[in-house]
């Protein structure tokens, strides 16, 4: 994987290869594996991506919390109302995705569980309306993954390490990148999907109720879908952020270390430290977890260092 | 630095990567290093494993992974029935490690037969894990890479000795810790290697008088 965009970009451009190529050999290099077997495994990671959204449309069973569950299903079955078909279709296979992932389904975290749903939502949507091949999906995976790897190096792809922007945020930037080099952005474009991809997303924070991967995550995923296909359209359109990709990438990991340790995924600020949400949580039998967002509440900074990711 | 994999997966059973696929890998270490499925296993839960964990399926998944099951299988969802089966009694507790311990830590006692072991170990974030301590010696294991633990008596050479079956065994090391329990008495050694580490090093290593106890711990894909 590449330490910069710019650097993953000149290792394509010198040895005169695509995106997804450059990436294929910087993972043989570094794992020994063979490209075939890369993409083989790429393939059998879609297919329990494709597996879970269809899981989670397909169902009405709710998770143990009864927080999320059946909703994916009855956003389609509403179907398009103010958004186009594609677009409706895309937020409810994301939220599908989180709603298996809520009641212990098989997914792929990509690049976490928290922000499994964005990737498969835009890629299975676009490829209908959009004709891409089997094969095409794979190289859209591997540039998904070559910016994944870049954030994570510069800035962080876990909630407790840079709150939701590094989750949902990142898996928009790279489902935004796949999708512009599937429709045949230059590289350059495809950095350009990245910037406006983040820079929309710059201090989301992580604040899941109850500690829970369901609320906001759910519909965080969903609006993380629209945010990145918004994006690849801006720079398929030939509109550039004047900001380079690896320096918004920057800022959101200045922004994620700034940001106040109960919006790092510790479920005791934002949404979760509502009266709602300590009421959830007290519901859900998290009584510790409340008591620690009250004294967060009157005591500010400090104890709070406890929560998922 | 990330892998591919590591950006485009773990492929898990939800719903955190942390509380569940971690969790399910820490089981999977005290399993390893047991060398095999425990009859008996007391586990601590400390900071937010302890405190959110319950909806996180925390304990199903370091269930599941004293089992055997990678953090795929899909019957981890159903791993106290499965516990039931394979005859793995279990218990839980939350406990504290102190302020300096990561928030996603537990400790795992197992037993096989007259066979027990105790690791501490946390859950750093994405589903990778750390060990910490191996009964009561400091390591360094993360699962991620081919790893070689060795209890050796802490004798003059010992170490030189055991690099150097490594070396020409072709090995390239990653990683090595050694800790040791007193002057003279007994040292833990973990090695994480680059490559799969071959059988015939293990055997000749088992030979010396001087290793107590050995285990090969394979790398999760």
């Amino acid at each position: 994987m590449f330490l910069s965009i710019a650097e993953w970009f000149e290792a394509a451009e010198s040895r005169d290869s695509s995106l997804p190529v450059a990436v294929l050999r910087a993972e043989e290099k570094e794992t020994g594996a063979g490209g075939d077997q890369i993409r083989e495994r790429i393939r059998e990671t879609l297919v329990v991506m494709r597996t879970a959204v269809d899981d989670g449309l397909g169902s009405s069973e709710e998770s143990p919390t009864g927080l999320t569950g059946g909703r994916a299903k009855r956003l389609a079955e509403a179907g398009p109302r103010l958004l186009g078909a594609d677009f409706s279709a895309m937020l409810s296979r994301a939220i599908a995705t989180l709603e298996v992932n809520a009641r212990m389904g098989l997914i792929v975290a990509a690049p976490t569980a928290g922000a499994a749903g964005v990737v498969p939502a835009v890629l299975f949507t676009l490829e209908g309306s959009r004709g891409w091949s089997p094969d095409e999906l794979v190289d859209g995976m591997l540039v998904a993954g070559g910016v994944g790897g870049v954030i994570a190096h510069r800035a962080s792809i876990a909630g407790a390490g840079g709150g939701c922007q590094a989750e949902t945020g990142s898996a928009a930037a790279m489902a935004a990148a796949a999708v512009t080099y599937l429709e045949g952005g230059t590289p350059e474009q495809v950095g350009q999907a990245v910037a406006f991809t983040l820079q929309g997303m710059l201090g989301l924070i992580c604040d899941p109720v109850a500690g829970l991967v369901e609320i906001p995550c759910a519909y965080r995923n969903a609006t993380a879908g629209i945010q990145a296909t918004a994006a690849a359209e801006m720079a398929l359109a030939g509109l550039e952020f004047p900001i380079p990709a690896d320096e918004v990438i920057d800022v959101m990991g200045e922004v994620g270390r700034k940001m106040d340790v109960r919006y790092r995924e510790t479920a005791l600020g934002g949404l979760a430290a509502t009266p709602a949400g300590q009421e959830i949580a007290r519901r859900a039998g998290m009584s510790e977890l409340v008591q620690l967002q009250r004294r967060g509440a009157t005591a500010g900074e400090g104890s709070a260092r406890f929560g998922p990711s | 630095m990330a892998r591919l994999f590591d950006i485009l997966g773990p492929t898990m059973v939800g719903p955190s990567s942390s509380h569940t696929a971690g969790a399910c890998r820490l089981g999977l270490l005290a399993q390893a290093i047991l060398g095999g499925t425990p009859e008996r296993a007391r586990v601590g839960l400390h900071g937010s494993f302890s405190m959110t964990g319950e909806g996180h399926g925390t304990k199903r998944a370091i269930v599941g992974g004293l089992l055997g099951f990678q953090p795929d299988d899909p019957r981890l969802r159903n791993s106290f029935a499965e516990a039931g089966e394979a005859g793995l009694e279990y218990e839980f507790d939350a406990i504290d490690l102190g302020e300096e311990a990561h928030p996603n830590s537990a400790r795992l006692e197992v037993w096989l037969g007259a066979e027990g072991t105790r690791i501490v170990g946390s859950s750093i974030g994405g589903g990778r894990v750390r060990l910490d301590r191996i009964d009561g010696f400091d390591v360094r294991v993360t699962g991620s890479l081919p790893t070689l633990v060795v209890l050796a008596d802490d004798v003059p050479g010992t170490i030189a000795l055991i690099t150097g079956m490594l070396a020409d065994s072709g090995l390239n090391l990653a990683t090595m810790r050694v800790d040791r329990t007193g002057r003279g008495e007994r040292a833990l050694m973990t090695i994480e290697a680059d490559h799969e580490i071959p059988e015939t090093l293990v055997a000749d290593l088992g030979e010396q008088d001087w290793v107590h106890w050995m285990r090969r711990i394979s790398a999760w894909a």
